[in-house]
Order: structure tokens, then C-alpha cells, then sequence
């Protein structure tokens, strides 16, 4: 009897398992050489296995950009969306790796083991982006969740962090469920659990451009399940409980990265799942996805006006933010999905700004996150409130900074596409939004401190780091040109098959 | 072509140079501002003598491609409409920062978010392209929010909320109107206003997209009952702040109304007019109404722009070219003159620190110099023949009369309770017994002042005595205007300005 092998070719997951190896050299060099490296070897070496990560990913954006290219037995995707969200990922993983640098040793936190995690969760977010069969989705959710577990109760000593991550995790496993039943259901009605299937094997795609009979209304219904599943990741509402836990618990750092990652990782297995193997099923899934934006934008923004802790709030405006993201993905035009891309990526490197910013002022153990805290920062320290300033407007979406344009892609799709109602809903939202980082404005720049303030610390990394932000931010923002051609021309298969 | 493109630009370079000075250093600063908005009005002179009087179309045209894959490009020119307004926005400018000599705490940002806010009035009325327009829209946004809650007075916090938050809500929804009239076009994608004007479209969609442009410029100008930002934001902000308001940002309302409104929406503007004509005309007796109420000298100038605007708005749209030209020079009056009461109450502010009307009285006796100029001032906004606010008011009267008979009754009423509440209001600051010590005490208008005021004065006399240069290069371009609001309607030719009376 002769032995079919699966085709392996490793080239498709080679971002994936650059960074695994990154990770256990980091942990092993760590455990064998301990305190005898300088303190810059770590985040160094894990740079480099995130840098190597990328190249691997745009080696191939020739050869698969316009095209989605199969591999590994159907398991794996590669195409230009799935490079963009990889490349995107190395750069949120690269910040987050140089902002832990200085929070750590700030917060007495051991190192090796917060680096690892990072680049797996990186790792298990790019599989996201490329993975072509829902069980493989769900490998990829489960493997950057666990890391990302550890990393919210990474501050051991602190009730609230440890609070954080158990709520998380509870919460996540639950999701997860969700994910697997959905993953059942389709399975009941595909008989397989592959996105797109070829000749040989079913896969959903197939599935439906062969009309099916019956077995649609069970596809559907684990379709709902699995958008459940994802929507607990990019915290849409009603699956967002968890978040504003989460995100108040985590190191600043860590908030930043699950705000900017996870969401990126979630919405890319959304956008693939819904926008190209479900397209057939448009008519069904939108209703449905069109109340969840609704609601999200609108309670995001509602509940994040009330809060008084500056984490929470910005907890919220995540929550806020999936729903805007949303928009584009109900338009399920080109513009809808390389504008999703778009928002995705640049909320990501605010988001990352903004909390670097939180991390820093925060000062040890995490004390000085509420919004009284700042009164008056911007004469103490005129240059991290302007920083924090932009992030805040470009996160309010007012010109010209990135988040308008973010905005302004995503409501032009759903314009574009016939739901400028739903860009409505999405505009009052950011009215409403905009009240609340205001406030932190008015406190920043219009009230005078109470009290002489204790000195914030930040290293000159940390600093670094968030003026690429927010050069990021604002030079994004006026000359957006190039990004949103990558970006389109990442999503170009969504036209062309 | 250069030189508004200097105009533009040249706040926003001095802005950021100014960040590189340190922050101790007041009176460079103040001097460093004062030079740099000087400058920009020299160079705005530039465009004035560079534009063609008589020609119609848009001028000093630059143009380049900015995000090709959305059809966004940086254009900007101008009419014989926005060269009035760049003018008086360069013009008021230096005295803003005249009337700004007392800010003596964070001196630096101050002048720094004021050059900002220039460069983004100076876009919003050249900017060819609705995306750069609203990106310099949006530009004038956010330093106008800190200079009122950073500088201001009282409420100063409260009264910067509110004004984002009811800007904001204009704009967003004009956004999505914007995107929607770019998707709805469809030759080429583009954002460029020339190319998009003309684009057909259903009556319903139209209604829809007016709307979305009327609510953000409503806001703005503002139209009854959009208007209560403007009285907060007014009476708590810097006295430069309050000039600007006044001065420049309502006129942006009106201005967005002329150049967008009612060229890319005709036929919902024609079938609109009626409901715009009654929110005018109800602005102009509310705002009279109420200023006439004001304990607060600067609250009374706050809403005697409500009533100022309501005229403005009336002028543009009774689709008579009188009414329009009249309307836009109205525009500029309103900025000369009502920038100029700002200035008076906030040199009277600096001297009493209070600004409420009974703690005034007699003025006239111990700083005779101040209120007399107030007098004059005064007497132009009410619209006294031979000084400005009369030309325009006229203008606005005979166009409506011309079109709406009836219509111009209420309106002319308006221009008499104007004079109510303005003079009972002088009445009660600068006659009467002079009963308070702290009163006598006061010294007159030094020669700063008088230096920021004689140049207001002077052209509130040239424009009411000679408004011809104005009026020559506003007519071509109004009258395409208002041939959008008249087509299909009778109306017996365009008359000949000249001959009216």
C-alpha cells in the first residue's frame, strides 16, 4: 500500500515557527547564561527572531499576493492579507518588546519568560491570519490566548492583575467553547472542517458553490457560534465582559499588546471567515453582524464616559474601536476589507503609544492610572502630554492624525456598500467617544495639579518608543497614501478569486 | 498661486519655530507672533493685488496629487468670495495677538495653538478638495478648544466641551455626507469640489447630503437653534479667542453654506429656502431679543451675532445677487466690527477684571478715548449709513425686498432692535452718574490698543464710504451662486449692481 504523504512545504508557516524557535532560545539562554548577559540581550534576540519572522512573511508577497495559495494540506493560507497581518503583528510584538524592556526592570519582573510569551502569542496570532481550516483556527486562538493568560497576571504580586487573568481566562475558555461547538456544527454540515476544500477534500468554499440541498441552516448556525467565539476576542459587545478586567490588570505593556494583537489576530480569522469563505452567506451573517457593530460602538462609547480609571476608559474605547472595524467588515467590499486592515493596524500602533505612555506615568506597582492622576501633567511634562494628546485625538479620530483615516477608510466602505446608516450609528458614536478623551485633555492641559507631583520614570527606550508612535501617528495620518495601497493590494484576491 | 500658498502656510512654520523658543521668554514671543501674522497679512496683500478682478472661476490655483488610490489631492484657490475672508482673517489676526498682550501665563502654547488655528481658517476657506477642506476644518478645531479652556475665563472648561462636542457633531455627519457624495459620484473616484460639482443626483439623496453639509455649517454659523455654543463659548474665551470666534469661525459656517451647500446641492437648496429664510429670520429677532436681556457686556456681543449672522444667512439665500453680495460683505463687516466690541470689552475686562453691565456706568467720563471708539464701533454694527454695516445691511434688505417682500419686514425690524440693545447696553456701561471709585480710576486706551483698533476704524469708513474694490471682485463670484439658488426660478436677469441704489 503506498504511503500518501501530505506535501510539506514549511514555507507557509516559517513566520510561525521562527518565532517558536525565537522563544525557546530566549527561555533556554536565559535558564543557561542567567545574569551574566547584559540586560539588552533579550529584548535583542527577540527583535531579531521577530524581524526574521517578517522577512520570511514578505518573501512571499510576490508569489501569493494576489492569489491565495494553499499549503500544508489545505491547513495554511497564504496570500497578501495574511502577510500584511503578519507584518503588522512583527511590528506591534517589536514595541511591545522595547517598551516591556523598561517596564520590567522598573517593576522588578523577571524578563526571559515575559519575552517568550510575547513572541508566542506573535506566533499564534500570525497563524491566525493564515490559517485555512477552523480547527487550525482555533490552535492559533487557543496558543496566543494561553500566553496571553499568563502575561495579564504577570504581575504576580498583585491581586489585580491575578484577578485580571483569571477573569480572562475563565471567561476565554468559555469563548473557546463557543468556538469548538461552532466547529462542530459546521463540521455536521460540511463534513469538514476546511475553509476552502479542493477537489479531493469538502471544504465550506466548495461547499456552498456546490448549492447545497440542505445542511445550510445547520452551517449557519455554527457560523453564529463561531462569530461568538471571535467576537469574545476582539471584545465585541455582548462578549466584551471581560475586557475592562483584563485590560485595568494587565501590565500596561501587556494592555497595550492584547489591545493592539488580539484584536488584529480576531479580526483577521473574522474578516477571512466571514468577508471571503462565508461571502455566499452574506445575507445571513449581516443582520446579525450589523446589530453587534451597533451595539458595540454605542456601549463602548456610553460606558467608557463614566469610567475614572484611565485603563478602564481606554478598555472601553477598544471595545469601541472593534465596533468601528465592524463597519468595514459588513461592507465586505475591498475597500471594507483593506480598510479594515488599515484601521487594525494603525489603531494598533495608538493603542501601543498610548498605553507605553499610561505604563509610564503609571510608576511602580501601578498606582497612578486614574484619571485625577493627571491633572496638570502638561505642565510638569509638557512633552509626554502632547504625546498622550495625539494618541488620544488620533483614538478620537480627529485630523490629521491616523485614526482619522482609519475612520474615514472603514465608514467609506460601508458607505460605498449601501449602509451609510450604519456609518451614521458609527459617526454618533465618535461623538460620543470624543467627549471622554477629551476629559483627559481637560485634565492634561486645563486643571492644575493638586498636589506637587513624585517624579515619573521612564527609560529612554520606553520614550523611544512612543515617539515612533506618535511620529507614526501623525505622519500616517497625512500621508496615509502608501499604507492603504499595501493594504489594498494585500486584499486584492478579495476581487480577484 | 505662491503667495496663497505662502499665506497659507506661513502661521503654521512661524507655529512651529515658536515651539523652539523658550518658554520664558514672553515678550519675544509676543513679538515673534505679533511678526509672523504680520507677515502672513503682507503676503495675503500679495494675493489681493494678484487676483483678477471680474473673473468668476477660481484663481491662484495649485494643485497636487496627494492619496491617488482614494483620489484625494491637495487643491486650493479662490474666489472673489474666500479672498475676503483670507484677507479678513490675516487682518484680524495681528490684532488678536495685539489684544492677547495681557496672556502672562503659558505665553508659548498660546501663541503656538493661535498660529495653528490661523493656518486652518486661512485652509478651510481656500482648500479646492473636500478632504483637505475638512481636514483643515477639523484643523481649526482643536486649537480653538484649548485656547478657550486653557485661557479663558469662569467656565472656561465647560464652555470648550461644548464647543468641540456641537463642532464635532456637525463635522462627522458632514463626513459621511462627504463620503457619500464621493461614492455617488461616479465618474473617477475624486474629492476634488470642481469635478464633483454638477454631479446629478436624486432629489432624495440631495435633501439627505444637504442636510449632512447644513448640520455641521448650521452649527457653525450658528443658525437658531443650534446657536447656544456660541454664547459660552464667546463670553468665556481669551479675548483674541473670542476676535477669532467671532471674526472668522462663524463666517466659516456661512462660507461652507456658499461655496458647498448650494452649489453641489441646488435643487435642495432651492426647495429649502423657505425653511433656511425662517431660521434666519428667527436668528435675527431671538439673538436681538436676548442680547437686549444680557447682564454680560460680552455676552450681549455674543448674541447680537446670532441676530448678525441671521442676517447674513438671510442675505445668501434670497437667491438675489444684492442679497449675496450684501451677505458677503456683511460677513467682513460683522468681522471688523464685532471683533473690534470684543477687543473694547476685553481692554475693559483687563482694567475692571469684570465684564457684567451694572458694574459699569459713566465710563465716558473717565476713559473718554475708549468709549468713544466703542460709540463708533458701535454705531457701525447698527448699521449707521456711511460707515460699513450699512452697505452690507442695505444689500441684504433690497435683495430680499426684491424677492420676498414680506420677508424683508421682519428683517428690517431686526436692524431696529439691534440699535435697541446695542445702545441701551452703551447707555449703561458709558453714560449715567459715574457712582464707583474703582471707575474713576481707570486709565484710557494706551497706545497698543489704539494701535490694534485704528486700522478696524479706518477700513469700517473706507468700506462704508467706498465699497466698490469690495463689492467688484465679490459679484462675478456670487452671481454663479446665486444662479444655482434662482435657476429655474423667475428671476429677470442679473442686475446690474451699479444701478441699484
Amino acid at each position: 500500500m503506498p504511503l500518501h504523504l501530505p506535501d510539506i512545504r514549511i514555507a507557509g508557516i516559517a513566520p510561525e515557527l521562527t518565532l517558536s524557535i525565537a522563544a525557546i532560545v530566549v527561555l533556554l539562554v536565559s535558564a543557561f547564561m542567567g545574569r551574566r548577559l547584559p540586560t539588552w540581550t533579550l529584548p535583542v534576540m527577540s527583535s531579531v527572531g521577530i524581524v526574521l519572522a517578517c522577512i520570511f512573511a514578505v518573501a512571499t508577497w510576490h508569489t501569493s499576493q494576489a492569489h491565495t495559495q494553499l499549503q500544508l494540506a489545505n491547513m495554511v493560507a497564504v496570500d497578501g492579507f495574511s502577510i500584511f497581518v503578519k507584518v503588522t503583528l512583527g511590528v506591534f510584538g517589536l514595541l511591545t518588546v522595547w517598551l516591556a524592556r523598561d517596564y520590567l526592570s522598573r517593576q522588578a519582573l523577571e524578563e526571559a519568560e515575559f519575552y517568550a510569551l510575547v513572541l508566542f502569542a506573535v506566533a499564534g496570532m500570525m497563524l491566525m491570519a493564515s490559517a485555512a481550516d477552523l480547527i487550525l483556527i482555533f490552535i492559533a486562538l487557543e496558543t496566543f490566548s494561553l500566553a496571553l493568560y499568563v502575561l495579564v497576571g504577570f504581575r504576580r504580586s498583585s491581586v489585580s492583575s491575578q484577578e485580571a487573568a483569571m477573569k480572562y481566562f475563565l471567561l476565554g475558555s468559555f469563548s473557546s467553547a463557543f468556538f469548538l461547538l461552532g466547529i462542530a456544527l459546521t463540521f455536521g454540515a460540511v463534513g469538514s472542517t476546511n475553509l476552502y476544500g479542493s477537489a479531493s477534500q469538502p471544504g465550506i468554499v466548495t461547499f456552498l458553490q456546490s448549492a447545497p440541498a440542505s445542511g445550510l441552516g445547520l452551517l449557519v448556525l455554527g457560523m453564529g457560534f463561531l462569530i461568538i467565539g471571535l467576537g469574545f476576542k476582539v471584545a465585541a459587545v455582548p462578549f466584551h465582559m471581560w475586557t475592562p478586567d483584563a485590560y485595568q490588570g494587565a501590565p500596561s505593556p501587556v494592555t497595550g499588546f492584547m489591545a493592539a494583537g488580539s484584536k488584529i489576530a480576531g479580526f483577521a480569522a473574522l474578516l477571512r471567515l466571514l468577508d471571503v469563505v462565508m461571502f455566499p452567506l452574506r445575507w445571513d451573517w449581516r443582520p446579525l453582524v450589523i446589530v453587534i457593530a451597533i451595539v458595540t460602538m454605542v456601549v463602548g462609547a456610553l460606558v467608557a464616559v463614566v469610567q475614572e480609571d484611565i485603563k478602564r476608559m481606554l478598555a472601553y474605547s477598544a471595545i469601541a474601536h472593534a465596533g468601528f472595524v465592524l463597519t468595514g467588515l459588513v461592507a465586505a467590499n475591498d475597500r471594507g476589507v483593506s480598510g479594515a486592515l488599515f484601521y487594525l493596524a494603525t489603531y494598533g500602533v495608538t493603542v501601543l503609544g498610548a498605553f507605553a505612555v499610561v505604563s509610564i506615568l503609571a510608576g511602580k506597582d501601578e498606582r497612578r492610572v486614574r484619571l485625577v492622576d493627571y491633572k496638570g501633567l502638561f505642565y510638569e511634562r509638557p512633552v509626554l502630554a502632547g504625546a498622550l494628546m495625539l494618541f488620544l485625538l488620533s483614538l478620537a479620530g480627529v485630523p490629521p492624525t491616523v485614526g482619522f483615516v482609519g475612520k474615514l477608510v472603514v465608514f467609506g466602505a460601508a458607505v460605498q456598500a449601501g449602509y451609510w446608516w450604519l456609518a451614521v450609528a458609527g459617526v454618533v458614536s465618535s461623538m460620543i467617544a470624543a467627549f471622554f478623551y477629551l476629559r483627559v485633555l481637560v485634565v492634561m492641559y486645563m486643571q492644575e495639579a493638586d498636589e506637587p507631583q513624585i517624579a515619573w520614570t521612564g527609560g529612554s527606550v520606553s520614550h523611544a518608543v512612543i515617539g515612533l508612535a506618535a511620529v507614526a501617528t501623525v505622519g500616517l495620518g497625512i500621508a496615509w497614501g502608501p499604507l492603504i495601497h499595501v493594504a489594498e493590494k494585500a486584499t486584492m484576491f478579495f476581487t480577484t478569486g | 498661486m505662491i503667495w496663497l500658498l505662502l499665506t497659507i502656510f506661513a502661521p503654521a512654520a512661524g507655529a512651529v519655530l515658536l515651539c523652539f523658543v523658550p518658554r520664558e521668554r514672553n515678550d519675544f514671543l509676543r513679538y515673534a507672533a505679533l511678526g509672523v501674522t504680520l507677515v502672513a497679512f503682507a503676503l495675503s496683500i500679495g494675493v489681493l493685488i494678484d487676483f483678477k478682478t471680474g473673473v468668476a472661476g477660481f484663481q491662484e490655483v495649485a494643485h497636487a496629487s496627494w492619496i491617488k488610490e482614494w483620489g484625494i489631492s491637495f487643491t486650493t484657490g479662490i474666489d472673489g468670495i474666500s479672498l475676503w475672508m483670507i484677507l479678513l482673517t490675516t487682518f484680524l489676526m495681528p490684532l488678536g495677538v495685539l489684544a492677547s498682550w495681557s496672556i502672562d501665563h503659558r505665553v508659548k502654547p498660546y501663541f503656538v495653538f493661535l498660529l495653528i488655528l490661523e493656518t486652518g481658517m486661512l485652509g478651510v476657506f481656500s482648500a479646492l478638495d473636500m478632504f483637505l477642506f475638512y481636514l483643515f476644518w477639523e484643523a481649526t478645531l482643536v486649537p480653538m478648544y484649548f485656547l478657550i479652556g486653557m485661557w479663558g475665563y469662569g467656565r472656561r472648561i465647560f464652555a470648550a466641551m461644548k464647543f468641540f462636542i456641537f463642532t464635532l457633531v456637525g463635522s462627522l455627519l458632514m463626513l459621511v455626507a462627504i463620503l457619500f457624495l464621493y461614492f455617488a459620484a461616479h465618474h473617477n473616484p475624486t474629492f476634488d469640489y470642481r469635478q464633483l460639482l454638477g454631479t446629478a443626483l436624486p432629489m432624495s439623496t440631495q435633501r439627505l447630503l444637504f442636510l449632512g453639509f447644513f448640520a455641521s455649517f448650521a452649527i457653525k454659523v450658528p443658525l437658531v437653534p443650534l446657536h447656544t455654543w456660541l454664547p459660552d463659548a464667546h463670553t468665556e474665551a481669551p479675548t483674541a479667542g473670542s476676535v477669532m470666534l467671532a471674526g472668522v469661525l462663524l463666517k466659516m459656517g456661512v462660507y461652507g453654506l456658499i461655496r458647498f451647500a448650494i452649489p453641489l446641492f441646488p435643487d435642495a437648496a432651492r426647495e429649502l429656502v423657505p425653511l433656511l429664510m425662517t431660521l434666519a429670520i428667527v436668528g435675527i429677532l431671538y439673538g436681538a431679543l436676548v442680547a437686549a436681556m444680557q447682564k454680560d457686556l460680552k455676552r450681549l456681543i455674543a448674541y447680537s451675532s446670532v441676530a448678525h449672522l441671521g442676517f447674513i444667512v438671510l442675505g445668501v439665500f434670497v437667491g438675489s445677487i444684492q442679497g449675496m453680495s450684501g451677505g458677503i460683505l456683511q460677513m467682513v463687516n460683522h468681522g471688523l466690527s464685532t471683533g473690534a466690541l470684543f477687543m473694547l470689552v476685553g481692554a475693559l475686562y483687563d482694567r475692571r477684571h469684570t465684564r457684567q453691565i451694572e458694574d459699569f456706568g459713566g465710563l465716558a467720563r473717565s476713559v473718554p478715548v475708549l468709549s468713544g471708539v466703542f460709540l463708533f464701533v458701535l454705531l457701525s454694527s447698527v448699521g449707521l449709513p456711511g460707515l460699513n454695516g450699512f452697505v452690507g445691511e442695505f444689500l441684504v434688505l433690497v435683495g430680499t425686498f426684491y424677492r420676498y417682500r414680506w420677508w424683508a419686514i421682519p428683517a428690517t425690524f431686526g436692524i431696529v432692535l439691534a440699535a435697541v440693545y446695542l445702545f441701551w447696553g452703551y447707555q449703561r456701561v458709558f453714560h449715567g452718574p459715574l457712582e464707583r471709585d474703582e471707575n474713576r480710576s481707570i486709565v484710557d486706551l494706551v497706545p497698543r490698543e489704539l494701535a490694534m483698533l485704528a486700522p478696524v476704524i479706518a477700513l469700517i469708513v473706507f468700506i462704508g464710504v467706498y465699497p466698490k474694490p469690495f463689492l467688484d471682485r465679490i459679484e462675478p463670484s456670487a452671481q454663479l451662486v446665486v444662479n444655482e439658488l434662482a435657476h429655474g426660478s423667475v428671476l429677470p436677469g442679473s442686475p446690474d449692481l451699479a444701478r441699484v441704489p
